[in-house]
């Protein structure tokens, strides 16, 4: 059974809207014009447990208010959502103490206050029984290696140790689902890393289902399976990586490091998209030429000293889908 | 929410509390100066009274060594008043992140005012011991009138901590709708520094404003406790001021709770 479904939700939000100037605001004190935007539009969707998915799409399209809708905090206009049985905005406080939320932007952790301190803290609002709660810190500070920073005050923690303790302070209370909104945003390579392995391994050893939203492509590539992408309140696609890539274009592409800088001359199979001294990058389509045929024909015409294949950056695919769909 | 649900989050409640409690009581080097402030006014008012009363041959409705008490109780507990909204709270309403404080699995208005009782008892506990001492030993301050009005004053003082508390969070509440500053809020604050006989006693206000007085909240937070401490106000009359007090309490939290409850609807479904 699906733990998350999600059948034909819709919200629109009312924008207040005055013409500019003073006599704008004035006619606006009396009568209000409003502008509503459709945030969702009929999104259906469903998540079995288990599964790690990746929601992405361009800013304002959705992705936060799908998440607060499923977090509980905001109340759809109509259709059903339905997490674990549960319908978040009417059992909210049974429907939350079962999940957890990490919002990228902000902190549930106290300014003030010793790591540690937020920890006991949410262990009381979440009512994590004693051993459980000492066992699920000691895993927590294991593998995020939190050792030191537990007494350290939020205040002087640095973005990436504070991400890492947020992520543990979500998982506390051991939820079996976790939104993850950027997670990533502002973080150093090294945290990005460390941020991603951990989410990794907690879907595969611990099962937990993650729903992450992100901007960050190579979040995206390094742990979703799935991805859901919207715009415009509208789900465009539900698939895998793969599916992504084979929708906007089967064009690949070979990077061919020549012996010396000499004219090239375009073959009619693939076309010549950027120069760089000796080095060539051409882009093919694999339906008309085999990669096989078109590194012969390179290698027996050119001398070259490398070569490879590389896809499409799903940057770019992204960025072909949105504006595919007239974004 | 149900008093059931109520209950079985007390323990987070009062960690939130106690939290707050232990954050603000980093701020001691606040608690010195704010101490030195406040002896300073309390001495300014004291030369002012007992000018007053020299050269006044009218009895008054409170003794000078009464008004003497009060002026320093006054200044000892001055943050009984409710100056001030959370500021945490004010920075969640006013950026629309205070939705996501329903992403906890915890009564909003009791998380609140737990927030609120535990963040206004830490500078409170810091500044009376201090004030109280100074002015008990130097500057004329008397002990309780009897053992029976010291044990009232404290229930008293506990009663006024609650609702100032309530005060507080119903102003920070307020918040939700006065989205642009903390107007009503210094409002409310000015007019309770008045109204609480913080400025002047309010024994000493003319008669007919006195009947308003009695009728509003404001006279539970200072003058109350304070009255009951020198005897002014008779023990026999304890029993139904500490239930005004109390009655005052549970109506704003009511309020409060009714407030919070429409304002937190209008943002989950118009959004943060």
């Amino acid at each position: 059974m699906p733990q998350i479904v999600v059948q034909d939700l819709c919200k629109t939000f009312r924008v207040a809207e005055r013409d500019p100037g003073a006599w704008g605001a004035i006619k606006g004190l009396f009568h209000r014009r409003y502008r509503h935007t459709s945030a969702l539009d009929h999104i259906s969707f469903s998540i079995e447990p288990g599964e790690l998915v990746g929601y992405i799409g361009p800013n304002g399209a959705g992705k936060s208010t799908t998440v607060k809708v499923l977090a509980g905090i905001l109340v759809p206009d109509s259709g059903v959502c339905q997490v674990m049985g549960r319908t978040p905005w009417k059992q909210r406080i049974p429907h939350v103490s079962q999940i957890g939320v990490v919002f990228g932007q902000r902190t549930q952790l106290w300014w003030d206050l010793p790591v540690i301190e937020s920890f006991e803290l949410l262990r009381a609002i979440y009512r994590v029984p004693a051993p459980v709660y000492r066992h699920n810190v000691e895993e927590m500070v294991a593998l995020l290696g939190l050792g030191e920073l537990l007494d350290t005050p939020v205040r002087q923690l640095s973005l990436g140790q504070r991400m890492r303790c947020d992520l543990a302070a979500a998982l506390l209370h051991r939820p079996a689902l976790l939104y993850l909104d950027e997670p990533t945003i502002g973080l150093d390579a090294v945290s990005k890393l460390a941020v991603r392995q951990f989410v990794k391994r907690l879907n595969k050893e611990r099962g937990v289902t993650v729903m992450l939203t992100t901007h960050d492509m190579d979040d995206v590539e390094a742990l979703c399976r799935r991805i859901l992408l919207i715009n415009r309140g509208k789900i465009l696609l539900d698939g895998t990586v793969a599916d992504l890539r084979a929708q906007v274009s089967r064009l690949r592409r070979l990077v061919v490091v020549l012996r010396e800088e000499k004219d090239w001359i375009e073959t009619d199979e693939a076309r010549v998209i950027g120069r760089q001294g000796p080095q060539v990058t051409l882009e093919f389509d694999p339906e008309r030429i085999s990669a096989p045929d078109l590194i012969h024909h390179l290698t027996s015409a050119y001398g070259v000293r490398d070569l490879y294949v590389e896809n499409l950056p799903i940057e770019e695919i992204v960025a072909e889908v949105y504006q595919g769909a007239g974004m | 929410m149900t008093a059931q649900t109520l209950l079985r989050g007390w323990r987070g409640y009062r960690a939130v509390m106690s939290a707050r409690l232990r954050e603000m009581l980093q701020y001691r080097t606040a608690a010195v100066a704010g101490m030195v402030t406040q002896v300073f006014w309390g001495l300014i008012h004291l030369m002012i009274y007992q000018a007053f009363y020299r050269s006044t041959a009218t009895p008054q409705p409170m003794s000078l060594a009464e008004t003497v008490d009060y002026i320093w109780l006054v200044q000892a507990l001055l943050l009984l008043m409710p100056w001030r909204t959370d500021v945490e709270i004010q920075d969640m309403i006013r950026t629309g992140n205070v939705a996501f404080e329903l992403a906890k699995p915890a009564d909003l208005y009791t998380l609140w005012f737990a927030r609120i009782l535990g963040g206004r008892a830490a500078p409170m506990l810091l500044r009376f011991p201090l004030i109280y001492g100074m002015a008990a030993l130097f500057f004329g301050l008397r002990l309780p009138a009897s053992p029976a009005a010291a044990g009232a004053f404290v229930l008293s003082v506990l009663a006024a901590f609650l609702l100032s508390s309530a005060i507080t969070t119903l102003m920070t509440i307020s918040l939700m709708w006065t989205l642009a500053g903390d107007g009503v809020a210094r409002l409310t604050a000015t007019f309770a520094s008045v109204l609480s006989g913080s400025i002047i006693p309010l024994p000493l206000f003319p008669g007919n404003l006195q009947r308003v007085l009695n009728l509003l909240p404001f006279r539970g937070l200072m003058d109350v406790p304070f009255r009951l401490y020198s005897g002014n106000i008779p023990l026999s009359a304890f029993p139904r001021e500490l239930a005004l007090q109390l009655a005052w309490a549970l109506t704003l939290i009511v309020l409060g709770r009714v407030l919070l409850a429409r304002g937190m609807r209008r943002l989950v479904v118009q959004g943060g």
